[in-house]
């Protein structure tokens, strides 16, 4: 007979983007493609085009703010309500995969899987994958918070429809997404056609796991893999000196702010103009834990509500251990990982995605936490 | 000593009932079993999502993630009340003269006897439904409140409001009360019969979890809940209820929550569940406590007595369930 108390937490894919932007394509192939397992859906709507599954459960999206004082902490009852249904039958699927409209915010989805009791018990979230249409990102932009939130928050981003767009295009998407978002992985498809070993079981949220293969961390070592604007990679950094921010890097020919016939800058500065999200990235030597937690607490308390999600590894002085965190607005995990590899360097790096950070104040502090600061 | 006649099922059972003196057992894959000189097995829905029995009539009432809402009379048969495809409908309520409430998304609808219907809608989704005792009026819980309307008028509703996600709902027996569970881990209660400017707010918290199993006394005087490591049963026999009043902690085991709790039809005794699928009796005048049935495979989800008292059905989330017989 089933004991539920040990039973492995069933994996929750979130997959967010606007209409159009190739969900349900994409949904269909991680349905109908052999890989032997059973997923239950839920989705906003039952849409025009039809989800071929057994089981598809509508569920109208219903925010609950907590009553903790927290404006950020907000969970979403529909959903509550709706795993709890499920994993009374839990031997109906493999996975769940929360579908959302374009419009609806990722965070309490998220959050859900980390703030309820009974939902936290019996599912874990695994990755929060964004769905972006190629050609018209840079409006979608320009309209709403919404699409920038879901590029912000998501663990994979999937741009789409790509042979819509000219290469150039294409860079001037990437260099945003990665403006936006510089932890997550970006793989650029057309007809939904990502490997969904890519999209699938990623672990995003699972200490162990989480920055493991995250490019941002560590080794590039993804073929598809994009490098971010402020990425160190060798292989990018000879050819260009100036400042990263305003660069891309997949693309063959060279180019300078001044040159008047680079057609990539006439987009991208208006495009990049209408993201709010900010992302920094901190890197550090050894740190103090009596110093580093008390920040970290203080920073995710008052800076909650302002950070979407934060993910870092952090050598510790004195620890064998490399130590992993990572946070959803004010909800911060942290765990040992592994022991740190022979020559891998003792650093901690910590990135902060959100609005309105002092990147100053948090550097500075993040720096006063170092064992030898 | 009781004796426990133990009934093993597939999968998490959601509810049993006894219907005068026959037990029932549902589950959550969408089979109801009743036991009576055998075993029938009935397949009501594809996926039974709630199954609670009406306060107003020896029957069962049912809703599944066919979208549909069904009636189960003692005998076994049953009846559609009505059908919404392909929604997922968690909320039902019985009510007087027939009526029959239930509800998907922020929709409220009650089905009459003839067969007609009445609609509320609210700001957001429904999440319990409970009828009052006298008169045709039903309690709609959802975030930030709970609005009462009367049924057979289409006067605006009487909002009871308090911030967060109400998730439950029942009125005390005598109708003087209302009392909801919450998304939080605590319990809210309104006083329905106060004078303008009395206190009207009742605030119950405490939980370490959840509350998701409550019942009334059979006087209405104590309301037991579950979502704490004993029994928390809170004192409404006071006009003004349980407010300043320190609840009672019945079958206090350390670390081992309470799951499920029903009061005995008759007598001041409550059947508590234990995650661990222990079920305890406990009398509330001394907190007497006898062992009904020890741990077992899963938490306990549902227990119900019998209309005379002397059994007792319990069904647990891992599908081992059974009847006590109390006075064996």
């Amino acid at each position: 007979m089933a004991d539920t108390a040990t039973q492995k937490p069933v994996p929750v894919t979130v997959l967010t983007g606007y209409l159009g932007a190739g969900k349900t394509t994409l949904l269909n192939r991680i349905l109908s493609e052999s890989h032997g397992k059973k997923y239950a859906v839920i989705v906003n709507e039952f849409g025009e085009i039809g989800i071929d599954n057994d089981l598809i459960v509508e569920s109208d999206e219903e925010i609950y703010e907590m009553n903790n004082g927290c404006v950020c902490c907000t969970v979403r009852g529909d959903l509550i309500r709706v795993v709890e249904g499920l994993m009374r039958r839990p031997g109906r699927f493999d996975g769940i995969i929360v579908e959302t409209t374009g419009l609806a915010d990722p965070v309490p989805v998220a959050q859900t899987f980390f703030m309820d009791d009974d939902v936290r018990s019996k599912t874990e979230l695994d990755a929060v994958v964004a769905l972006v249409d190629a050609k018209h990102l840079p409006l979608r932009l320009k309209d709403s918070r919404e699409a920038e939130d879901q590029i912000a928050f998501a663990d994979v981003v999937v741009v789409n429809k790509t042979d819509l767009v000219t290469p150039a295009e294409l860079a001037t998407i990437e260099e945003i997404v990665r403006a936006i978002n510089p932890t997550a992985r970006i793989y650029k498809t057309t007809r939904s056609g990502v490997d969904l070993a890519r999209v699938l079981d990623q672990g995003a949220f699972n200490l162990e796991r989480a920055l493991e293969n995250d490019p941002h961390f560590l080794e590039h070592g993804h073929e598809d893999h994009v490098c971010g604007p402020d990425c160190d990679h060798h292989h990018h950094d000879h050819d260009h000196g100036h400042d990263h921010g305003h660069h891309h890097h997949d693309h063959g020919h060279d180019h300078h702010h001044d040159h008047g016939h680079d057609h990539h800058h006439h987009a991208a500065p208006s495009a990049i103009h209408d993201v709010t999200v900010k992302s920094i990235s901190l890197r550090g030597g050894e740190m103090n834990p009596d110093r580093f937690f008390p920040w970290i607490q203080k920073i995710t308390q008052t800076q909650g509500p302002n950070i979407l999600r934060l993910k870092g590894i952090i050598a510790f002085a004195g620890d064998d251990e490399r130590y992993v965190v990572q946070g959803v607005h004010m909800i911060i995990e942290g765990d040992h990982q592994r022991a740190w590899k022979e020559g891998e360097k003792r650093e901690s790096r910590l990135v902060f995605i959100g609005r309105d950070l002092d990147r100053e104040k948090i550097e500075q502090s993040f720096l006063a936490c170092q064992a030898n600061g | 000593m009781p004796t426990v006649a133990p009934f093993d099922i597939e999968g998490h059972v959601i509810a049993t009932h006894f219907l005068g003196d026959t037990p029932f057992f549902a589950t959550a894959a969408g089979e109801l079993r009743r036991l009576d000189e055998g075993e029938k097995v009935t397949p009501l829905h594809a996926g039974m999502l709630t199954c609670i029995k009406d306060p107003f009539s020896a029957s069962l009432l049912t809703a599944g993630e066919d979208g549909k809402v069904m009636r189960v009379a003692a005998d076994g048969s049953s009846k559609l009340i009505a059908e919404a495809p392909r929604k997922w409908i968690t909320v039902v309520a019985g009510g007087p003269q027939g009526a029959v409430g239930y509800a998907y998304g922020k929709a409220s609808i009650i089905v009459l006897p003839d067969g007609s219907t009445k609609e509320f809608t609210e700001e957001r989704t429904v999440e319990a439904l409970a009828f009052a005792s006298k008169g045709l009026r039903i309690a709609a819980a959802r975030y930030n409140g709970v609005s009462l309307h009367w049924v057979n008028t289409n006067a605006p509703p009487t909002d009871l409001e308090w911030k967060g996600a109400h998730t439950g709902v029942t009125f005390s027996p005598d109708g003087r009360f209302l009392v909801t569970t919450m998304q939080e881990n605590a319990l809210h209660g309104w006083k329905l019969d106060g004078k303008p400017g009395e206190p009207r707010h009742m605030r119950m918290t405490g939980y370490p979890s959840k509350v998701k199993s409550y019942s009334w006394s059979p006087k209405g005087k104590w309301l037991a809940t579950s979502g704490a490591p004993a029994a928390i049963v809170w004192p409404f026999s006071a006009k003004d209820g349980p407010m300043g009043k320190a609840p009672l902690e019945l079958g206090t085991r350390a670390n081992i929550m309470v799951t499920c709790v029903a009061f005995h039809p008759a007598e001041e005794v409550l059947a508590i569940g234990y995650i661990d699928g222990m079920v305890l009796g406990v009398r509330v005048g001394d907190g007497k406590e006898a062992l009904l049935r020890r741990a077992g495979n899963g938490a306990i989800t549902a227990m119900s007595w019998s209309a005379n008292g002397k059994l007792l059905s319990f069904g647990s989330e891992a599908g081992d369930c059974g009847i006590i017989d109390i006075a064996a």
